[in-house]
């Protein structure tokens, strides 16, 4: 009765279904957007304001506000990211509170983003006074992505060979000469992947920016960090919830505005990381 | 240059007693082995002397280790002075993944500032010349080091540690990933270079003690069983346990 042949040809097809599953909604969400959505683009539409109640014109607001966001996420994120990876791989010891703080930076990553609105809320526009402004809102981003950020660049502080900070401190090197000249050149591939992920994380999330900075509908530039902002993914749902009548080749348009500005990113992410790994040699 | 004077050093890594009331001197321009079968604490010995066990959590040593009339294992010791002193070739050749130049650079560059190209290129030269690696590699000094032949890296590493002018060379096991003719190329440059340092040469290889050092020292189970002349320690032991090693009785 028991056909191993069998039984293995049964377990690759479910394997295989499985993995098909995963993709054909991925392939469907992508090629929907780009049908539904190439129509809209043109250059009026990447580079005006939105007009007739944001039924027509452009997002280029949206573009820019995103932009912003992303930059100043990664401003506050990254030094700070990376100095906490720093201690943690190559400074704390493996004692209780150093095993506290890595715990609580993963489960940093597992809350959900709304909560981190309500932080921001609560701390940048309310307790600092900095109101709803780009400030507020890409702080909260940029704690909403250091849980990427440290974990990422922990990770690749981590892989640089044990043997490499041996011989520099064999060699009379302090361990702070150690970690610039030998172990940070060689993770710094790494820490770009981690910190393009992070922004590619920022510039899709609508629930940090909501109460923090996102605006309505605001047909100009911002012109200091203290100013609100349209942003991408909330003016995606402002349009496609809140606004009626609103041509549908403009929602996905817009969908694809954003689809591919985090794609693209993420695109930079793997070639980086693909040119680290086609030249890393130990 | 400077001896090494080892009085009752005993190292624990937690519970375990690697190193057992340990009693030696090395001498300044000789070569010493020491020989013993795996784990017998040979290693620990020599990372003793450089401190690189404290990267270990859990270590704790007891005992004196005097180098220059000062107790390096002592809490107040400086780390960088003292393993700018004591340099350590290691068992598999482990240039960084930089350029050869860069790499013979690296100890001039953490121990002294501003140094001009043309100092740079000056030290560069002197220590590919102390390997006998300068006429094969002069023209390619800017390609990776990881390119080279493991005896060039080895070479190279040597080469890299010249740099930082210490007194004391540390080597553990530095050939053991090398084919016979590399051993004895290598084996070769110690005795070039042994009348500037003092040569601490750890292997397995008895052979390799036995041609390439002065004096030998024989460990086991983390005792330092006999300590002498290699060609005493070679053909007549005083202690059973030497000779039952020595004559492949065990190890």
């Amino acid at each position: 009765m028991h056909n191993p042949q069998r039984s293995q040809k049964i377990a690759f097809f479910l394997l295989f279904l499985a993995t098909l599953l995963i993709v054909i909604p991925v392939g469907l969400i992508v090629v929907i957007i780009i049908q539904k959505g190439l129509p809209a683009i043109n250059w009026q539409f990447l580079s005006d304001i939105p007009r007739q109640g944001m039924r027509a014109g452009g997002i280029f607001p949206a573009i820019i506000g995103t932009l912003y966001l992303v930059i100043g996420a990664i401003i506050f994120a990254l030094p700070i990211g990376l100095l906490a990876a720093i201690y943690l791989s190559e400074y704390a010891k493996d004692n209780i509170i150093n095993r506290i703080i890595r715990l609580a930076i993963v489960n940093l990553s597992g809350v959900p983003s709304v909560v981190y609105g309500l932080f921001g809320l609560a701390l940048f526009v309310v307790f600092l006074k900095f109101g709803a402004s780009i400030l507020s809102g890409s702080l909260t981003l940029g704690i909403m992505i250091l849980p990427i950020i440290i974990t990422t660049s922990r990770e690749a502080l981590e892989s640089v060979p044990q043997s490499f900070r041996e011989v520099s401190l064999s060699l009379g090197a302090s361990k702070w000469q150690t970690i610039r000249h030998i172990v940070l050149p060689n993770a710094i591939p790494g820490i770009l992947t981690g910190t393009i992920l992070g922004l590619g994380r920022a510039a899709g999330e609508t629930a940090p920016i909501l109460f923090t900075v996102a605006a309505f509908y605001l047909p100009r530039l911002p012109k200091s960090i203290f100013d609100q902002a349209m942003a991408l993914p909330y003016h995606l749902y402002v349009i496609s919830t809140q606004v009626p009548n609103v041509d549908e080749k403009v929602r996905y348009g817009t969908a694809l505005v954003l689809l591919f500005l985090v794609l693209f990113m993420n695109l930079i992410a793997i070639i980086i990381r693909y040119n680290f790994r086609k030249k890393k040699k130990w | 240059m400077a001896d090494i004077s080892v009085n009752n050093l005993n190292l624990w890594y937690g519970d375990f007693q690697a190193l057992i009331n340990v009693n030696v001197h090395f001498t300044q321009k000789q070569i010493t082995a020491i020989i013993g079968p795996s784990g017998c604490g040979k290693s620990t010995l020599l990372r003793v002397f450089n401190r690189m066990n404290d990267l270990i959590e859990g270590v704790r040593t007891t005992g004196e280790v005097m180098i220059d009339a000062e107790n390096i294992v002592s809490e107040k010791t400086d780390l960088v002075s003292l393993r700018k002193k004591v340099g350590m070739v290691f068992q598999r050749p482990n240039p960084f993944p930089l350029s050869i130049y860069e790499n013979i650079v690296f100890g001039q560059k953490v121990h002294a500032e501003g140094l001009t190209k043309l100092k740079l290129n000056e030290v560069v030269e002197d220590s590919l010349k102390s390997v006998f690696l300068w006429d094969e590699l002069k023209d390619k000094l800017n390609k990776s080091a990881f390119t080279l032949s493991l005896e060039q890296k080895q070479r190279l590493c040597i080469a890299r540690l010249i740099v930082v002018k210490p007194e004391i060379l540390l080597m553990d096991e530095p050939c053991s990933t090398l084919d016979p003719q590399a051993t004895s190329r290598i084996e070769e440059l110690m005795r070039e270079l042994k009348n500037n340092y003092t040569t601490i040469i750890v292997t397995h290889n008895m052979q390799q003690a036995a041609r390439v050092s002065d004096q030998t020292g024989f460990m086991l189970l983390g005792e330092l069983v006999e300590f002498g002349r290699t060609e005493d320690i070679f053909t007549k032991p005083k202690d059973k346990r030497t000779e039952d090693y020595i004559t492949g009785r065990y190890g």
